[in-house]
């Protein structure tokens, strides 16, 4: 009995012989056909020329044949929109058929169906359906009205439809009772008015289905239990004693979904020797979900995490049951060190500490590295362990495995942090490793230590003049550090220190294309100019103790991710409306601000303001800094605009000038950085209802095979650009007669270096007169040749097996673009004023679409060009300044001037490669002519 | 909910797609090929990409895959996931790609019946058998059923005891209980026990006639208290209660009588299931010990010595006793002496495996083992691992926890009494010495 010969049929004209096997008047003849007509659609071939055919076959009694017929109309109606209306007679005929299965079916399937003038058709038959005699009708019905909400929302409000399913709840059969929950929670999610509402009354409707239902069917009643907020304390632990015993259920979301519920009503309970028993219940299913499935295991102790959070009592005794096992898939691995940290204390921290010094020998470097850090994570975390974890990190050390002894330094660096002037005693083991380092951040930690405790280290000017000679290569990471180091050195011990650092000031201020490093040299340089004592007060002040605050969330999102326990929320640690699209919850985001955009679902450890207050002048003079921006601000956008005429050339170096003009314009860029992303998470969202699959849809064109020496083989491609990543969207349709394979694909060599990531096509073969799409990650850091000028056609060949077809694609230049393009305001500034007038382009263009700048403008920031700034000037011109970055890190600066009167939009650019500018210019001006 | 099932093979090529909501299109499966297939860094069996969330296992060469555009519950996921393997198992003995191929039509049937809209409607073997016979060539088609039958199959499978039929009949009523536990261990270098916990299932298997009530008891400590606290001690019970830290329920169990009053009803399934699933970490009795010593002797050589002793009656035995001993990647040759059993140096597994087919009670086996290493060439740096010893046992009429039967009791309507055999199981689960 097997079915796969159905696939086996690649000759040619089999279409027509379906077709004559579909018409045929034997019922096995006709299920055969329609196997193979399955079988075709399966495998990706479009097989919607049958659909009338297959149609044919629909009014049988053949059960079988029935459910595949109905299987190929749901995937081929929305195609055929015209011809499935032929459909809806059989359709309506079987919603009332003596057998209640195959009522069920038709109900089902028309549901999925979404072809508006089928849907009209649909409201009878589901009325009755509805309120038929048989449980398994109506519980199939109940699912229906949701999938008819998701079609025409307002039909079924009109038809009283939600009436029906509200009442549904009172039904005598518990799974009818559970699809009606999760039909009406789901429409209310994204309704806008509220259509199922929970009150005493059928709350214990709910309870008793709870009871009865099958495993599903308890999941969605619990879900729906966490929209009520129980009256009082008695009817809360009512609830709470109606669910516990789901507690001990071997599905492990029921175990979860109970998990929320009884953590949600937790909350209303007064008595607290309920809530300590509740959490006293709740501790073993949890620990069991430990020894299911690895991805269950994977989801519990994500949940885990938070319910630690929220209430630490609850697995405070636990310790053991989180130990890696040795075979742990690395993902059960990691979460489970993330709760061993997070349960840590006195009593139990020699017996954790043993743990990760075993993890630290294990093979898999990234968990070797955490578990590096959990040590030291552990020593912040707790005063009176710091002394032993120093202690097994020095024994690690000695180990000399390169990656565990540079994680151990950072650590170390942190550990300084948070109790100084305590450990210096190992610094000398730290210097023993000097050479190992090749990290940016274990160096720039060496480096950090070596500044702070420079009048300890009697070398400590051999140490880091050793780390200066290779200034110019290193990371940007360690160039700000070793700035900020040596000039530490130089306040602690001048003597040692002053060539060193009249050379480091130099590299920083003249030679660097970084503005970071150039600010941060020019504040030091002008300081140390100034007052040397002054200087010593601010660069050596006292630090701010850090705390270990990584593993813990804000009190508001931890509160909503504990109410979305065992949703994909709880996994990413991210409210739900930052990664669903369609929500009616999404008008609430706007509350919420972009605060979670760029969060990390990992957030990284604390010590960035060791790069930041350490070496950022003092506290109250940054804050005068800000305090004058805030005063700016309200001048209005005349005046923000102006800063374009600020002078920094005259701030020659070793003279510090003016200083109100350096500091002056914080604050605003933050709020454009914030925001950009933002913008592009929702360009990113793709449609939303009905929408395209996640990645915009690319108009492809046609590149091969439209002139007549083109055979065998038609190509239409372009290339896109989505979430930061380039790709080539190919397809290919193969023309020949004979099947085509092992395609790969090869770029001629160009300015950008653009290249496939992978040569090899993941398209398997191409039969004749078959198609397909594949999409190209692309790469940018391939050979790339500047001699070249830089075109915008690509030329690329596409070789299956031995033939070669080669091929030209505009490469829109704006793929090119990345997210990380916007500047702030001052290193805007700068940068336009360190790149020579020479380079400084101007061109005129016409603007044929509707001329609304903020429209362009959006349109612009969704293609990665940022504005920065803008401002008016008389009624007719409206200046707007943006930036934008290559995947090579050239930065592209401009100045749009859009004239009211003329509709023209004229461009002023800089940049340091003004070889590409014209390429680029091109491409403004598509874009600016082509919104979105 | 869900948006839609893959069935892919292990080249990420779709084998079935079933897509219940138009949020997604069939080319999503493109996307997750590149981004998790494709990828060698994905380290999660979730994964977000877009806005489009995967979630997925892989059984075999066979990646199934749920995707969804919605905050949906991902543990059900995952559960619907696990049951559909097993699912398929019971139609189709083995789950790769050439069975989803043969039996195209009725994953396409199965996928319908167990998703509607993307809520998990039923992925019960028991209820799903009544009414998906594709390819199931001895059952009645349904068409032919009559109408009534229909109707009850119907009201069975959204009724409160969808696992069982009313009209079963047996000749000779039977009921077997197995009780399997899974010994974990993990012991330190030094012999301390970090961790130990023993995992037990109550596997059943039910040749009964009509609608039988069992009860099912165990020497549940708290249950045993509870007794004796009512005055109802029975001296005749043997042995003591053992703690449980936690039990879960095959779906036929009343939970809710459970929670009041720890007694274990229900309404068995026909034939083979699990009941439940327990696990214990209280007063251990670990089958096996092991002393391994383990000496680098400079670069090139390794010595070893590891003891095993068995820890029961010397009237039971354990059988299918292996033990798997490490040793570096660049190990050359192994000299190994041992008293009982076969040992070899096997190179792909890089370790020494031990087997004793027949390991008595309370005797001990010592293993000799001196390992020559090849003088690395590459001058890494990096030490060897050490990873921790396992171990693989079965021992019978044993239980590491004490667990065992009290009673079954079955309550019918005919009143017959049904035979009852018990046997019980101890084998390893996670058994690790590290060295």
């Amino acid at each position: 009995m097997s079915d796969s010969k159905y696939f086996q049929t690649t000759k040619k004209g089999e279409i027509h012989e379906l077709k004559e096997e579909l018409l045929s008047q034997r019922e096995d003849k006709k299920k055969e056909a329609v196997k193979k007509v399955i079988a075709a659609m399966t495998v990706g071939k479009d097989v919607s020329m049958l659909f009338t055919h297959v149609l044919n076959c629909m009014q049988t009694h053949n059960l079988e044949l029935k459910k595949l017929v109905y299987l190929y109309v749901m995937n081929y109606a929305k195609n055929h929109p015209d011809r499935a209306i032929l459909a809806v007679n059989t359709f309506q005929k079987d919603a009332s058929d003596p057998n209640p299965l195959i009522r069920a079916l038709a109900v089902r399937t028309m549901g999925c169906i979404r072809v508006d003038n089928i849907t009209e058709h649909l409201c009878e038959p589901l009325r009755f359906c509805l309120k038929d005699q048989d449980p398994y009708v109506r519980k199939t019905a109940a699912v229906c009205v949701a999938k008819l909400y998701d079609v025409n929302p307002e039909l079924v409000e009109s038809q009283g439809f939600l009436a029906i399913l509200n009442d549904m709840l009172g039904d005598s059969n518990p799974m009818v009772v559970a699809n009606a929950v999760a039909a009406l929670t789901e429409i209310d999610e994204v309704s806008k008015h509220e259509i199922f509402r929970i009150n005493q009354n059928n709350l214990n409707k709910l309870l008793a289905a709870l009871q009865a239902t099958t495993e599903w069917g308890q999941i969605f009643i619990l879900n729906a239990l966490c929209k009520y907020n129980p009256e009082s304390s008695q009817e809360a632990e009512s609830v709470c004693e109606r669910v516990t015993p789901r507690l001990q259920h071997a599905n492990s979301a029921v175990v979860l979904s109970s998990i929320k519920v009884l953590m949600k009503y937790m909350n209303s309970i007064h008595n607290n020797d309920v809530v300590r028993a509740l959490c006293k219940k709740m501790a073993p299913p949890l620990v069991t979900l430990l020894s299911k499935e690895p991805e269950i295991q994977f989801l519990g102790l994500r949940n885990i995490n938070l319910i630690v959070q929220k209430r630490p009592e609850v697995l405070q005794y636990e310790m053991k049951v989180f130990f890696c096992k040795y075979n742990d898939p690395i993902y059960v691995k990691m979460e489970k060190l993330e709760i061993m940290i997070m349960l840590a204390n006195e009593k139990n921290i020699e017996e954790v500490l043993l743990e990760f010094k075993e993890y630290a020998t294990e093979v898999d470097v990234e968990f070797v590295r955490k578990a590096v850090r959990a040590i030291g994570r552990c020593a912040i975390k707790i005063d009176r362990a710091s002394e032993k974890c120093i202690q097994v990190l020095l024994d690690l050390i000695t180990t000399k495995v390169n990656y565990v002894v540079q994680e151990a330094i950072i650590v170390i660096k942190d550990i300084f942090r948070k109790y100084p002037n305590k450990y210096e005693g190992v610094i000398a083991t730290l210097c023993a490793n000097l050479e190992s380092l090749d990290e940016p951040e274990a160096k720039a930690s060496m480096i950090w230590i070596i500044g702070e405790y420079a009048e300890r280290i009697d070398n400590a000017h051999e140490l880091l003049n050793s780390f200066l000679e290779g200034f110019k290569d290193e990371n940007s990471q360690v160039q700000l550090q070793l700035l900020t180091s040596i000039v530490k050195l130089f306040l602690k011990r001048p003597k040692d220190a002053q060539q060193m650092v009249q050379t480091v000031l130099n590299l920083s201020t003249q030679e660097s294309d970084n503005p970071d490093l150039r600010d941060r040299g020019f504040v030091y340089w002008r300081l140390l100019a100034t007052n040397f004592e002054a200087a010593k007060a601010i660069v050596l002040s006292e630090k701010p103790l850090i705390t270990d605050s990584t593993s813990h969330l804000e009190d508001s999102l931890l509160n909503e991710l504990i109410n979305n326990i065992s949703t994909l929320a709880s996994v990413y640690h991210k409210p739900p409306e930052t990664f669903v699209t369609k929500l009616k919850g999404l008008k609430r985001g706007g509350l919420r601000g972009v605060r979670d955009e760029d969060e990390d679902e990992e957030p990284e450890y604390v010590d960035d303001d060791n790069n930041n207050i350490s070496n950022t002048m003092s506290p109250q003079n940054s804050q005068q800094g800000y305090g004058q921006q805030q005063q700016q601000q309200p001048q209005g956008p005349q005046k923000t605009g102006s800063l374009i005429d600020l002078d920094l050339s005259d701030l020659n170096f070793g003279s510090p000038v003016n200083n109100n003009q350096m500091t002056g314009g914080y604050g605003q860029p933050q709020q454009q950085q914030q925001q950009s992303p933002n913008d592009l998470s929702f360009l990113g969202g793709g449609g939303g209802r009905g929408g395209p699959s996640t990645p915009p849809k690319v108009n492809k064109v046609l590149v091969y095979g439209k002139e007549p020496n083109h055979q065998n083989i038609v190509i239409s491609g372009a290339f896109t650009r989505f979430n930061g990543r380039i790709s080539l969207e190919l397809n290919l349709l193969n023309t020949s007669q004979i099947s085509m394979q092992k395609f790969k694909i090869q770029f001629y060599q160009n300015y950008f270096g653009i290249t496939p990531a992978d040569p090899i096509l993941s398209c398997g073969s191409l039969e004749p007169n078959q198609q397909t799409d594949i999409s190209i990650p692309i790469n940018t850091t391939g050979a790339s040749s500047p001699q070249m000028n830089p075109v915008i056609d690509m030329c690329i060949m596409v070789l299956p097996s031995q033939e070669r077809f080669y091929f030209k694609i505009t490469f829109p230049f704006n793929c090119l673009l990345t997210e990380n393009g916007p500047l702030d305001k001052e290193s805007y500034l700068s940068m336009w004023k360190s790149i020579p007038e020479l380079n400084e382009r101007s061109r005129d263009i016409p603007v044929r679409v509707q001329f609304n700048p903020d429209s362009i403008l959006k349109s612009l920031a969704s293609k990665n060009i940022f504005e920065i700034v803008r401002k008016r000037v008389g009624n007719q011109e409206e200046i707007s300044f943006l930036s934008c970055k290559t995947e090579n890190s050239i930065y592209i600066l401009l100045e749009l001037t859009f004239n009211y009167q003329t509709n023209i939009c004229r461009c002023v650019s800089k940049t340091t490669s003004p070889d590409i500018m014209a390429l680029f210019e091109h491409t403004l001006e598509f874009l600016i002519n082509n919104p979105y | 909910m869900i948006s839609a099932l893959f069935l892919m093979n292990s080249k990420g090529e779709v084998l079935i797609s079933r897509i219940y909501r138009d949020d997604i299109s069939r080319g999503v499966a493109n996307a997750f090929r590149l981004e998790v297939i494709g990828s060698k860094e994905t380290r999660s069996p979730v994964k977000l990409i877009g806005s489009t969330s995967f979630m997925y296992i892989k059984v075999g060469s066979i990646y199934l895959v749920g995707v969804s555009r919605q905050n949906v519950n991902a543990c059900m996921v995952f559960e619907v996931l696990h049951q559909l393997v097993e699912l398929f198992k019971s139609y189709f003995d083995n789950l790769d790609e050439d069975s989803i191929r043969n039996n195209f039509v009725l994953v396409y049937e199965l996928l319908d019946e167990i998703l509607d809209f993307g809520y998990p409607q039923n992925c019960s073997t028991d209820v799903l058998k009544l009414y998906i016979t594709q390819g199931q060539g001895k059952l009645k088609s349904l068409d032919k059923l009559k109408q009534e039958k229909i109707s009850k199959i119907t009201i069975q499978a959204t009724g409160t005891t969808p696992w069982r039929t009313p009209d079963i009949k047996y000749k000779k009523n039977e009921l077997y209980i197995d009780v399997i536990e899974s010994v974990n261990l993990l012991m330190s270098a030094e012999g301390n026990v970090l961790r130990a916990d023993v995992s037990g299932q109550v596997m059943m298997k039910c040749h009964l006639s009509g609608m039988p009530e069992c009860k099912f008891g165990m020497n549940d400590k708290i249950l045993m208290d509870k007794e004796r606290a009512g005055g109802q001690a029975r001296t005749t019970r043997r042995g003591n209660g053992i703690e449980i830290d936690d039990i879960t329920f095959h779906q036929c169990v009343k939970l809710t009588k459970f929670d009041t009053d720890r007694t274990i009803s229900f309404i068995p399934p026909d034939g083979e299931f699990e009941l439940m699933r327990y696990r214990t970490t209280e007063h251990i009795n670990l089958p096996f010990k092991v002393i391994p010593i383990v000496r680098e002797m400079g670069r090139t050589r390794l010595e070893c010595s590891v003891t095993v002793k068995s820890n029961f009656s010397s009237k039971m035995f354990g059988t299918n006793v292996k033990v798997l001993i490490p040793t570096p990647k660049n190990t050359a040759v192994c000299k190994i002496v041992v008293a009982a059993g076969k040992a070899k140096y096997m190179p792909e597994q890089d370790a020494i495996v031990w087997r004793i087919k027949r390991f008595p009670g309370d005797t001990e086996f010592t293993l000799r083992a001196e390992v020559e290493l090849m003088a690395s060439v590459n001058l890494d740096k990096k030490t060897w691992s050490r990873p921790p010893i396992s171990m693989e046992f079965q021992v019978t009429m044993f239980t590491a926890s004490g667990f065992h039967v009290t009673f079954l009791k079955v309550i019918e309507k005919s009143n017959y009494t049904p035979i009852k055999w018990v046997r019980y199981l101890t084998k390893n689960g996670n058994y690790q010495m590290r060295i």
